[in-house]
């Protein structure tokens, strides 16, 4: 099992939104599709995407800008170089998750939803992934990680930007 | 000759260091030039014992856990690669009291069989029942499911045979398999358990229903937070293609089935039928109003079949063992087991598979062992997050769809959250709240803003001010939700905040505490 994979973001480009859209066009409901496929290569839906989009799939913009603000991972803005999410939906609270929220917080000085200010780390909320017997439960990247605790948190974040500065001028680890 | 040792890559045992063990092994037994082979399986459900390692002797599977990467070298010093005796061996895994008294035929292979062998599916009961249903005619295998008295797992509880029928019945050239797989209620993980652990189950299910109702595509619609359920669940599609039981002439018969992934974006609201056809069609996940039944018109206008993972996962029994045989299973309506589901502050959290009519008691206690914390039990959540509040003195309830609406409650997906007495209700009640105000889609004004004024009325219950008007006026409230709402969304946040006011009445009356900084603590 890979952990730690990090996909470099790409730097924005409308030729490769027109052929991410492309390729994806002709498959039934194309759109949620074509804009996972955006934030996956560059970390989040740029506003230039819009009419780019639209154009291909013969929408209007408003149609597919009420799309990308509808749904929670389609960001707007980019994110920090490490993603975590700390479960804060009922069998996580159970067991502290909204102490260890405050706890983390207050430890990397950034609100929920934000990025820190050296664009390191990105904290969010999620409600539920799905591991709550062993809550509470935080999402690093795309790896979940059970019984956690502020002191924990910290030494797995650590690690994270760690590699994702050193992986930052590199290209993108292989699955 | 190799030593066959199964490590769980489920994302619960993962998340508690089961890659760390595999590696710790690998390591190891190479140093040792130990001739070992590593299989990498669901979970057996025992959660509180993952990272749960188990060793293939001529006794069976043994069992040893929790294990740590730092166990593996006393491990192997105590020859676990026999079933030698250590202090983390739990005996044979079949025969551990948590399994052993289980009815598991959903979960049956799940921590047993490697997830992504066609073989392993093969040689563990796997294509029989779509090889039966093949030989059947659509409207006998309807009949079966209908029969078999199998309701909907996602929660709502319609029986699943009626609603193939419906899309049997109705005509049209194009029809769809959508399999409800966006498991968003807090305390749940059974349909990420089993797509992750038997995902070939759940394929083998939904060719059988494209085959009852006549749909030629499906969609397995997953959230975005279950990762590696998409991963191997979109192996498990082209492995089934690659073995002839997916996609055209299925089995050697004119049957043609595509099947894809569709992933979700963080959109709790898309675990309703209506708003995941929104999303699948590619639009904000808002719902449709009903009628028209999606059976009828469901995707892209299509006579659609939508189903939860255990629904679908259900079926490949009910046509292997036949419909009398999950009949004879259960309370009542409710025929079949139901996967339920321990989590939150519980001593002995995992997978419970069991016939319909189990008590609470006998889950919280005898199964779970009460709370992780070892104070005493104050309330269990079951169903999600729209599920009821209900204290230990209703724990004789047994799990029945019938008995739970009558106590005001619901069984949902089955999922169990438990609470210790450091629980304030009242807290509890303003996040169904909070939660119905941040996933709402917006579409009906009582769930939209009724959620809102929610949060702010249980504030000022918390806070003293004009407690008992306020504690009225939440009840109105509660009641223009519940009877206004277009969907379970808005119609059912009232049930946890209800339940909160009416068992745990003394947690909106305690006195203010201090001004704090605000927020939660």
């Amino acid at each position: 099992m890979p952990t730690g994979v990090r996909q470099q973001s790409e730097t924005w480009s409308e030729d490769r939104v027109l052929a991410i859209a492309t390729a994806h066009k002709d498959e039934r409901g194309p759109l949620l599709p074509i804009l996972h496929e955006i934030v996956a290569t560059f970390g989040y839906v740029d506003a230039r995407c819009v009419p780019v989009v639209a154009e291909v799939l013969n929408l209007s913009r408003a149609e597919v800008h009420g799309v990308i603000t509808f749904y929670r991972d389609f960001r707007t803005t980019p994110g920090g170089a490490v993603d975590l999410r700390i479960c804060r939906a009922e069998a996580c609270q159970s067991v502290g998750a909204n102490e260890l929220l405050a706890d983390a917080k207050r430890r990397f000085g950034v609100a929920t939803g934000e990025t820190t200010a050296d664009g390191r780390l990105t904290l969010d909320e999620v409600f539920c992934l799905g591991d709550c017997a062993l809550g509470p439960a935080v999402m690093i990247d795309r790896e979940v990680h059970g019984r956690m605790d502020g002191e924990r948190l910290a030494t797995l974040v650590a690690q994270a930007v760690a590699q994702a500065v050193a992986d930052a001028p590199t290209e993108t680890t292989a699955r | 000759m190799t030593t066959r040792v199964f490590i769980p890559r489920d994302t619960a045992a993962r998340s508690v260091g089961a890659d760390g063990v595999a590696s710790s092994l690998t390591i190891h037994t190479r140093d040792r030039s130990l001739d070992v082979t590593i299989v990498r399986t669901g979970s057996r459900g025992l959660l509180w014992l993952e990272p749960l390692v188990e060793v293939e002797t001529d006794a069976g599977r043994i069992a040893y856990g929790p294990v740590a990467p730092g166990d593996i070298p006393a491990l192997l010093d105590a020859d676990f690669l026999t079933g030698g005796e250590h202090p983390l061996r739990h005996g044979p895994t079949d025969e551990i009291p948590y399994l052993a008294g289980q009815q598991r035929h959903m979960f049956a292979r799940v921590g047993v069989i490697d997830p992504l062998s066609v073989a392993d599916h093969r040689a563990n009961g796997g294509l029989v029942a779509l090889e039966r249903a093949l030989a059947m005619a659509p409207k006998d295998v309807v009949a079966q499911v209908t029969a078999s008295g199998l309701r909907g797992r996602g929660g709502a509880g319609f029986p699943t045979g009626i609603k193939w029928q419906t899309v049997l019945d109705t005509p049209g050239d194009l029809k769809f398999i959508c399999c409800n797989a966006d498991e968003g209620d807090s305390g749940t993980y059974a349909d990420r358990m089993l797509m992750e652990g038997d995902p070939f189950l759940l394929i083998e299910g939904m060719v059988i229903a494209a085959h009852a109702v006549g749909a030629s595509e499906g969609f397995i619609y997953i959230r975005s937070e279950y990762p590696a359920a998409v991963e191997t669940m979109r192996a498990a599609i082209l492995a089934a293609e690659r073995d002839g039981w997916l996609g055209a002439g299925i089995l050697g018969t004119d049957l043609r089935f595509t099947l894809q992934v569709r992933v979700g974006a963080g959109a709790y609201i898309c675990g309703e039928e209506t708003s995941m056809l929104e999303s699948l069609e590619g639009k904000r996940g808002q719902i449709r109003p009903k009628p028209p039944l999606p059976a009828i018109e469901g995707l892209f206008g299509k006579p659609t079949v939508v189903n939860n993972v255990l629904s679908l996962a259900s079926v490949p029994d009910i046509l292997t063992n036949g419909a009398e045989a999950y009949q004879a299973l259960g309370l009542g309506r409710s025929r079949g087991t139901q996967v339920f589901q321990l989590g939150g502050n519980v001593a002995r959290g995992g997978i419970v598979e069991l016939a319909f009519g189990v008590t609470l008691r006998t889950l919280v206690e005898e199964y779970g062992g009460g709370t992780r914390t070892g104070r005493p039990i104050r309330a269990v959540q079951v169903g999600g997050p729209l599920g009821a509040y209900l204290p230990t003195t209703q724990f004789d309830l047994p799990m029945d769809y019938e008995a739970f609406a009558e106590a005001g409650a619901m069984i949902g997906h089955g999922g169990i959250v438990i609470f210790d007495e450091t629980v304030d209700m009242a807290k509890q009640a303003r996040f169904a709240m909070e939660f119905c105000a941040e996933e709402s889609c917006g579409k009906c004004t009582p769930c939209r803003v009724g959620s809102v004024r929610g949060v702010e009325v249980i504030d000022r219950i918390i806070r003293n001010e004009d407690r008992y008007a306020n504690l009225t006026l939440l009840e109105d409230l509660c009641e223009v939700m519940t009877d206004g709402s277009l969907c379970a969304m808005g119609g059912l946040t009232p049930m946890p905040v209800r339940s909160a006011v009416r068992h745990f009445g003394e947690d909106f009356e305690r006195p203010v505490a201090a001004p704090t900084s605000g927020g939660q603590a």
